[in-house]
C-alpha cells in the first residue's frame, strides 16, 4: 500500500444501529446519499483527505452514533 | 429418499481400502453407511466402520496435520458462502486463547433437508467433526445450534451425545441448543449473539466471529455437512477426499433435489458435475423445464439451457451470477411461473429479515409488494423501472447478507423471467399464476420482539 495513502480513513456504517435520520447525508453528499426511506446510501467509504473535516462533521451529526471514522485499513 | 432412487448415472467412485473408507454405491461418503445398512448409524454402527476418533492428527496450531489436510483437501464451507474451511480454522487456531467451535445445524433454507438427513442417518460423523475441529483450533468449548421447532432432531442429538458420553468418546462435552427458527437466526453472527444470552438475530460486523465470537473468544462456525467432510479427511487423507469431484471443486456434495424431478430429495454427489448429471441423481426433469433455481431461497434463478451444462462449482456458478449456496437445485417446469413463485419467496423473505436495518425495514417488503404486483396484478413500466432500482439497493446495505440474498434472487428472476415479465407488464397475469405453487414456501408472519430469544 503506497504511502500516500496512509493518512485516509474510510466511513465505517453501523447499519443496525442506524435509524434513518438522514443528517450525514446533507453534511457528506460527495460520499453520502439517501434512499428513498431515508437510509443511506455509501457510495465510497473512502474518505480523501480534502474531505476529512465534512466527514467529521457528518460523524458528529448522527444522533445514534451509527457512523464512525476510521484509519482506512491497508 | 432411498437407495433405489441413487440413478445409475452418477461417476463411479474408484476403489479404495476397505477400511472403512470404502464410499457406498455410486460414490457416497457421507451417507454410505445409510447404502450399506439402510438404516441410521448409531455409535456401535459408526465405529465399526470409522475406527476411533483421530485426535493425534487435529493437533492445534500452525504444524496443525488436521488442517493441513483440510487445506489440501480443498474444503469449501457447505453453508452457503463456499468459503476454504482451512483459512477460517487456521484463523480460529490462531486468534488469542481458548477458541470456540460452533456447528451450524439450523438449516434455515426451507428448499434444503440435507443437513437433517445427514443428521438423521450418520450423526456421529457431524460430532467427530466438532471433535476434532475443536482440538484442531483449541478449544474448550463446543456448541451444536439446531432449529426449536425440529424436536424429533432434538430428541436423536441428545440420546446421540449421550451415547457418546457414555463411551467417552469425545474429549470435549458438546451442547446442544434450540434456538428460534426464522430465515436470519441460522446467520452465523445471530447464533453467536445468542449463545451470548441475547437474541438470534444478526449483529454488526465487524468484529467477526473467527476474531469475537462466544464469550469474545475467535469462534469457529461451520456448517454440520461441512464439519463431516472434515471428519472423513481426517481419517482418509486429501487425496482420498480428491478422488471425487474436480480439481477446483474436490470431493463430493449434498445436494437437495426438488420440483420437476422424478425423485426429489436429499443425494450426495460429485462436486464440479454438471447441474444435469446432478439432477439424474434423482431421476432427471420429470417433464420440460423452464429454469433451474441453484442455492435456495438464497439462490439464483438460471435458465434450463444455460443450468444444464453449468458445472456445479463456485467459480463455474459465480461467472453466471450464482453460486452452490447450500447444495440446492430447484427444477422449474415450463408450466409453473417463475414470476409468481419468486414473488411468493420474495414475500417469505421480507417477512423473515430481522427488522434491524432499513434494507430489511423497508427496501425489501417494497420490493417484495412490486413483485406481487407483477406477478399477480398489474405493474406500469414505471413500476417496473422502480422495482428495479429497488432491487438494486438491496446489496451491500443490511448488517447482513440477508437483503443481498434477496437482491440476487429477485434480480435473476428478473432476466431468467424477461419474456414473463413483458407478457405480464402487457397481458396481466398467466394462466400459471393459479397452479399449485413449485417451491414449497412456509406461511407465517413477521416475528414478534419476543420471538428471537
Ligand atoms: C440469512 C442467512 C442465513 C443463513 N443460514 C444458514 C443455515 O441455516 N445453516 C448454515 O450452515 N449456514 C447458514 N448461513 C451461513 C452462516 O452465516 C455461516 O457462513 C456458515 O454457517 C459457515 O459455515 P461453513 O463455512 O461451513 O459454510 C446463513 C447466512 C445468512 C446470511
Ligand atoms: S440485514 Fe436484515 S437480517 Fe441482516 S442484520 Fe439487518 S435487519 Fe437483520
Amino acid at each position: 500500500m503506497a504511502l500516500t495513502r496512509s493518512n485516509e480513513q474510510s466511513l465505517r456504517l453501523d447499519r443496525i444501529a442506524c435509524e434513518g435520520h438522514g443528517a450525514c447525508a446533507e453534511l457528506l453528499p460527495e460520499l453520502l446519499s439517501l434512499d428513498e426511506w431515508g437510509f443511506p446510501i455509501v457510495h465510497s467509504a473512502t474518505v480523501p483527505p480534502e474531505l476529512a473535516a465534512h466527514a467529521r462533521r457528518a460523524v458528529a451529526a448522527c444522533p445514534v452514533l451509527a457512523l464512525r471514522l476510521e484509519r482506512a485499513r491497508p | 429418499m432411498t437407495a433405489e432412487s441413487v440413478h445409475e448415472s452418477t461417476r463411479p467412485m474408484p476403489a479404495v481400502p476397505a477400511d472403512g473408507s470404502a464410499p457406498g454405491p455410486h460414490g457416497t461418503r457421507l451417507l454410505s453407511g445409510w447404502f450399506t445398512t439402510g438404516r441410521a448409524a448409531d455409535l456401535t454402527d459408526h465405529l465399526d466402520r470409522y475406527g476411533p476418533l483421530p485426535l493425534d492428527r487435529a493437533r492445534r496450531g500452525h504444524a496443525s496435520p488436521l488442517i493441513n489436510a483440510v487445506e489440501e483437501a480443498g474444503l469449501t464451507g457447505r453453508g452457503g458462502a463456499a468459503f476454504p474451511t482451512a483459512r477460517k480454522l487456521q484463523a480460529v487456531a490462531d486468534g488469542r486463547g481458548a477458541a470456540v467451535v460452533v456447528a451450524n445445524a439450523m438449516e434455515s433454507e426451507p428448499a434444503s433437508a440435507k443437513d437433517a438427513t445427514l443428521l438423521e442417518l450418520a450423526p456421529h460423523l457431524v460430532l467427530d467433526g466438532i471433535a476434532l475441529a475443536a482440538r484442531a483450533v483449541g478449544a474448550r468449548e463446543a456448541h451444536l445450534c439446531v432449529a426449536r421447532t425440529r424436536q424429533h432432531q432434538v430428541h436423536e442429538l441428545h440420546a446421540a451425545l449421550a451415547e457418546r458420553e457414555r463411551r467417552r468418546v469425545d474429549p470435549l462435552p458438546v451442547r446442544l441448543h434450540e434456538l428460534p427458527h426464522h430465515y436470519v437466526s441460522s446467520e452465523e453472527s445471530a447464533l453467536v449473539r445468542w449463545l451470548n444470552g441475547g437474541d438470534a438475530r444478526p449483529l454488526s460486523t465487524p468484529p467477526r466471529p473467527f476474531e469475537k465470537g462466544v464469550g469474545k473468544r475467535p469462534t469457529l462456525i461451520d456448517n454440520v455437512e461441512t464439519l463431516a467432510h472434515l471428519a472423513l479427511i481426517a481419517r482418509y487423507g486429501p487425496a482420498w477426499y480428491r478422488e471425487a469431484g474436480t480439481p477446483d471443486a474436490p470431493g463430493t456434495t449434498l445436494v437437495t433435489l426438488g420440483g420437476a424431478v422424478r425423485h426429489p430429495g436429499v443425494y450426495e454427489a460429485p462436486m464440479g458435475a454438471p447441474i444435469g448429471r446432478l439432477l439424474a441423481h434423482g431421476g432427471g426433469p420429470s417433464e420440460p423445464l423452464s429454469a433451474v433455481l441453484v442455492g435456495g431461497f438464497f439462490g439464483s434463478w438460471l435458465p434450463a439451457e444455460q443450468a444444464l451444462p453449468t458445472p456445479f462449482t463456485k467459480q463455474d456458478l459465480a461467472a453466471l451470477g450464482a453460486g452452490p449456496g447450500a447444495g440446492v437445485l430447484v427444477a422449474l417446469p415450463q408450466r409453473a411461473c417463475g414470476l409468481a413463485e419468486t414473488a411468493s419467496v420474495l414475500a417469505f423473505l421480507a417477512r423473515n429479515g430481522a427488522q434491524q436495518c432499513g434494507p430489511c425495514r423497508f427496501g425489501l417488503p417494497a420490493v417484495a409488494e412490486d413483485f406481487a404486483a407483477l406477478a399477480f396484478g398489474r405493474l406500469d413500466p414505471d413500476g417496473l423501472r422502480r422495482l428495479e432500482r429497488r432491487v438494486g439497493l438491496l446489496a451491500g446495505r443490511g448488517a447482513c447478507r440477508h437483503p443481498d440474498g434477496a437482491s440476487r434472487f429477485a434480480a435473476t428472476a428478473l432476466r431468467t423471467f424477461a419474456a414473463d415479465v413483458e407478457r405480464h407488464l402487457h397481458h396481466g397475469p398467466c394462466p400459471a399464476v393459479h397452479h399449485e405453487p413449485v417451491l414449497h414456501v412456509p406461511t407465517g408472519s413477521v416475528p414478534g420482539p419476543d420471538e428471537w430469544r
